[in-house]
């Protein structure tokens, strides 16, 4: 019984603590850092509630994908971040008092409802209790919310196009293959037939046709 | 001493309260500000799992898994647009991004 608590506080502390290092802390790489602590944390945290998959997803997803994209950007990109922390001081109290009184609000919510006596009936996919939460996930995640589902791939593809279509550019120096041109190319464009009087050559009056 | 409901959204608020005070402090660095969506998004993923595992229905694991993937897409798009505007101006400063409306 004290073993979840314990590992309770100990995921929580650590997740808030990191939380609040990728906040405060100077260099942008320590932060993506943090955030992956706080993330991989986070899951521990899914995991002590029962919802495996989830936990597991959330490795996947952002430790290996959106940290990792986030540390690309950070290394890709020269600035100086000194430069961007002008201001956190300035900003400071002002944030801490909108801060504060939020969570003071959020956890005056959090403390204060209670549940509506006849919730338990109106849940609309209870958790099967025979099953793993993969599987349990999986039975309602392709069946009755298969649009969801669908519409999510979708917004994955259109981020994907997005991010691409955003950042794809063409150097002006780098040759690139144009198909059409070289379909549309014909003997006639592409060559010429001079007659050279004996003994004298092409003279260099004739150079810029070459080049045709 | 049990782990209730009220222990997770706790932490939860108090992870949404950290994104929200990001968000304030770092108003030059638009990287830290995404890391501060990002535990924003995460705070909301743990309420929706919290209730979905508390109340025993499974549609909020399914809709926290919904939020997974618009935070993934919302990062990825993030980070191409800085990516476009340190090209651009070549800093990532964006109290003047307004100086990019055309």
């Amino acid at each position: 019984m004290i073993l979840p608590a314990l590992f309770f506080y100990l995921f929580a502390g650590v997740c808030v603590a990191s939380a609040v290092m990728v906040i405060v802390s100077r260099n942008p790489v320590h932060s993506v850092l943090y955030l992956i602590l706080a993330f991989v944390n986070a899951s521990g945290l899914f995991v002590l509630m029962g919802a495996e998959f989830l936990g597991m997803m959330l490795i996947v997803v952002y430790v290996g994908a959106v940290a990792v994209l986030f540390l690309f950007v950070i290394m890709m990109l020269d600035v100086d971040f000194t430069e961007l922390r002008e201001g956190f001081i300035e900003y400071l109290p002002i944030g801490l008092v909108i801060g504060g009184i939020f969570l003071a609000e959020l956890l005056l919510v959090a403390g204060g409802w209670v549940m509506k006596p006849d919730t338990a009936k109106q849940i609309t996919a209870a958790i099967p209790t025979n099953v793993s939460n993969t599987e349990a996930l999986g039975l309602v995640l392709y069946t009755k919310y298969i649009h969801y589902f669908q519409i999510a791939g979708m917004v994955l593809l259109v981020a994907m196009i997005g991010a691409i279509v955003l950042t794809l550019r063409h150097k002006a120096k780098v040759k690139r293959q144009d198909i059409n041109v070289q379909n549309a190319r014909t003997p006639e464009l592409a060559m010429a037939v001079r007659k050279v009087a004996s003994g004298q050559g092409l003279q260099d009056a004739d150079a810029a046709e070459w080049v045709k | 001493m049990t782990i209730g409901l009220g222990h997770y959204l706790a932490v939860a608020a108090i992870l949404f309260t950290i994104g929200i005070l990001g968000i304030f402090l770092n108003r030059k660095n638009i990287i830290v500000i995404l890391m501060s969506i990002e535990l924003i998004l995460l705070a909301v993923n743990i309420n929706l799992v919290a209730f979905s595992t508390f109340l025993g229905d499974i549609v909020g694991q399914v809709f926290a898994l919904l939020v997974l993937t618009v935070a993934a897409a919302e990062a990825a798009i993030g980070l191409a647009v800085l990516v476009v505007y340190f090209r651009n101006r070549g800093s990532i400063a964006v109290e003047d991004v307004n100086l990019m409306k055309g």
